[in-house]
């Protein structure tokens, strides 16, 4: 994973501009610019060491699995959304389609008695299709995206009300589409496999911006659309792509959230949509497209949690919470533009 | 109660906006079809002469106690001649869908509004409602002022919470209580909220500390329920009401205080959630947890002994006798009064455990089952 936190979000010639800057403010710039993940890993470690200072519990190996496990669905939501929003896109439908499809693999299984596996195909194969809707409607029709997932959150929240009926779903341990909820301990470490799974959707998603063509030309049509187009980029195909990478992300999700639930619930994941964008601004990644890292967005929603649990174990009211990760999310973006100032 | 001529300006009035506003909704028929005064069910499409117009506006439709209104209040309204027309807020909170509602019902002309109300910002739609002519009765909670409906048709929620308050001091036996409080919301004051939690605190002996604000109560001392004993809160944590909220915040609160053996949660996917997180834990064989609502599925929860007692309510009833009352009352009956001694209709809410303890009257999940809602 750390790997990632070495990549580069910008091409290289830019480096040239930024070469031996002369002060220190410039120099810290110059590194943050090219590490979006940075500055949030230092937020995250900073947050981290205050919270172990205030109450010891907080680094218990238990209290930091924990937070593992309540981050797995948004963070893999989160990799959904950054690679939309890397093409200046954004997604607010992204929580109501993982509603869907977890209460869509609960039921195929409890109510339609299908085995596991097909009912987690269904399940992916309903996200991505849902997510293909969307792609459709951004670049067929050209509708912004922020109007095409307001709408189609309508939509899919509607499809799922409609569907469950408002009933939740419960699932016996032992089915695979519980497999998520499994404890793996490592050393004192008592993760899930959901969060292997997520850990392992970073990686894969993570790899593929970074060392494929595909991920290069999400960057370009992210950051300029027109001189994408014009240097051959089939854009189209990159932004359609984009919103199905981000229905496989939601697949993950939904699955992780049925084992967390111990079945389907349509009012479980509601706050999801805004919760995965938050994570991913904090994570660095610009609301303007072409500029950020998928790490990043782990690494935003882990301090989102960190503040959650670190305040609850101090004993703050919850209220603080709300007002802490509101300021995480002006200071990341101040923080965003600041990067974008100095360099013009 | 309004006049019947005062009704029918009012309603004129009313009537010449809606018209304005869409003589295309009345689809063909006359305006004065529309408009009539029986103001029976609106639109062309149900036009029956003797049937009685109601509203029933609900919170969500993501919720099976809402759900189980709208079931049998449907079913209610085909025995009573009555033309049901259902309406929900998309969220919890969602004040605006329910307003645009309690209009659309006042156009319609109907008889009457059932509700449940997500807020303070109906009052004024439902006082031009009622200034309309129609009788509004609100359901589960009661809207504050309480006037701003002409009755209300409820649980106790505060009883409810009382009940299971009772129980778990009684179940204590004198240990030591740890208690984990997993409440509603933190963003906004619902009634419900603070109903349901205060009365657990008070049937467990414990002061609440303030009459509208949750976390108020001494964060340990004595409780005087059962055989009384000390007590600690070691949380108060928003859960939303589902089950990844009220894992989450159970999770939260086992970190700050593993020795929690006390449960208080909001409602039944509240509780599940809690239970999940003490499974994850391998705590759940020490941990009681106490929930509010009476579902089929939250009777089973008491029965495999995932919930300690379970405080049961009657959502399809309170839905059910509101339908009936504004059909009886258009027809020239009289108006529904409230429960002797409170401000609202009691609709009931009773203990359900499986395990009696003395002194307190407890049925058994299985005696339970006969009236729960939901799957």
């Amino acid at each position: 994973m750390t790997t990632h936190v070495d990549s580069e979000a910008t091409p290289a010639p830019l480096e040239e501009f930024l070469n031996r800057p002369a002060t220190l403010t410039q120099r810290i710039h110059s590194v943050l610019h090219r590490q979006p993940a940075l500055s949030p890993a230092i937020v995250l470690v900073l947050a981290a060491v205050v919270f172990s200072l205030v109450n010891e519990r907080f680094y218990a190996l238990q209290n930091l699995s924990l937070i593992a496990q309540q981050v797995a669905v948004i963070g893999s939501l989160a990799v959904g959304q950054t690679v939309i929003i890397l093409t200046a896109g954004i997604d607010l439908s992204i929580g109501a389609v993982m509603v869907l499809a977890s209460l869509l693999m609960s039921k195929l299984v409890a109510d339609n008695h299908l085995p596991g596996a097909v009912a987690l195909l269904a399940g992916a194969a309903v996200a991505i299709a849902a997510q293909a809707v969307n792609g459709l409607l951004v670049t067929k029709i050209k509708l912004p995206p922020f109007i095409v997932t307001l709408g189609t959150l309508s939509v899919f929240t509607a499809i799922t009300l409609i569907y469950a009926k408002g009933q939740t779903v419960a699932l016996q341990p032992g089915n695979i589409l519980m497999w998520t909820a499994n404890t793996v301990s490592v050393g004192q470490l008592n993760l899930t496999n959901g969060v292997l799974l997520m850990i392992a959707l970073y990686a894969v998603v993570g790899y593929a911006l970074r060392y494929t063509a595909w991920g290069r030309h999400l960057y370009a049509v992210g950051d300029d659309i027109e001189a994408a187009r014009l240097a051959g980029i089939s854009v189209n195909r990159v932004l359609l792509s984009a919103y199905m990478v981000g229905g496989f992300a939601i697949a993950v999700g939904a699955w992780i959230l049925v084992g967390r639930v111990g079945g389907g619930d349509p009012n479980s994941g509601l706050n999801a949509n805004l919760q995965s964008i938050t994570a991913v601004v904090i994570g660095g990644t610009s609301l303007f497209g072409g500029r950020g890292v998928v790490v990043g967005s782990l690494i935003g929603a882990l301090i989102v949690q960190v503040f959650v649990n670190g305040l609850a174990l101090a004993g703050i009211d919850p209220n603080y919470q709300v007002l802490a990760v509101g300021i995480l999310v002006i200071a990341a973006v101040s923080v965003d533009q600041w990067i974008r100032k100095v360099k013009s | 109660m309004n006049t019947s001529t005062s009704q029918a300006s009012s309603r004129r009035s009313r009537r010449t906006r809606a018209a304005a506003i869409g003589i295309t909704v009345c689809l063909g028929a006359t305006l004065a079809a529309c408009g009539s005064s029986n103001g029976s069910a609106s639109s062309s499409a149900s036009g029956g002469s003797g049937k009685v117009g109601v509203s029933l506006i609900l919170k969500t439709l993501s919720n099976p106690y809402f759900v189980s209104m709208e079931k049998d209040a449907k079913t209610q309204a085909g025995k009573d001649n009555v033309s049901l027309t259902v309406a929900a807020g998309n969220s919890d909170g969602d004040t605006q869908t329910q307003i645009t509602a309690i209009d659309n019902a006042i156009s319609r002309g109907d008889k009457g509004i059932l509700i449940t109300t997500n807020g303070d910002a109906v009052n004024a739609a439902l006082n031009r409602a009622k200034q309309a002519g129609l009788f509004v009765i609100a359901l589960d909670t009661a809207p504050n002022p309480p006037s701003t409906a002409d009755i209300t048709y409820a649980t106790d929620n505060e009883q409810a919470g009382k009940l299971i308050g009772q129980y778990a001091a009684a179940a204590l036996n004198g240990k030591p209580a740890v208690i984990a409080m997993l409440d509603l919301f933190n963003n906004q004051v619902v009634s419900v909220d603070i109903n349901r939690d205060h009365g657990f605190l008070e049937g467990m002996g414990i002061d609440p500390g303030s009459k509208t604000e949750n976390g108020k109560e001494a964060k340990s001392g004595k409780y005087t329920g059962g055989k009384g004993g000390t007590y600690t809160i070691a949380c108060h944590q928003p859960t939303q009401g589902a089950i990844d909220g009220g894992r989450t915040a159970m999770e939260n609160c086992l970190s700050a205080n593993p020795n929690i053996n006390v449960v208080y949660a909001i409602n039944e996917p509240a509780g599940e959630g809690a239970y999940n997180a003490l499974k994850a834990a391998g705590k759940e064989k020490n941990v009681a947890v106490y929930a509010i609502d009476g579902s089929c599925s939250g009777l089973k929860n008491v029965t495999s002994g995932e919930f300690a007692a379970d405080a049961v309510q009657y959502p399809g009833k309170m839905a059910a006798l509101g339908v009936s009352s504004i059909a009886k009352l258009a027809r020239g009956g009289s108006k529904p009064s409230v429960t002797n001694g409170k401000s609202f209709y009691d609709t009931g809410t009773a203990l359900v455990a499986a395990k009696s303890l003395d002194g307190l009257t407890v049925q058994s999940p299985s005696q339970a089952a006969s009236a729960c809602w939901g799957s």
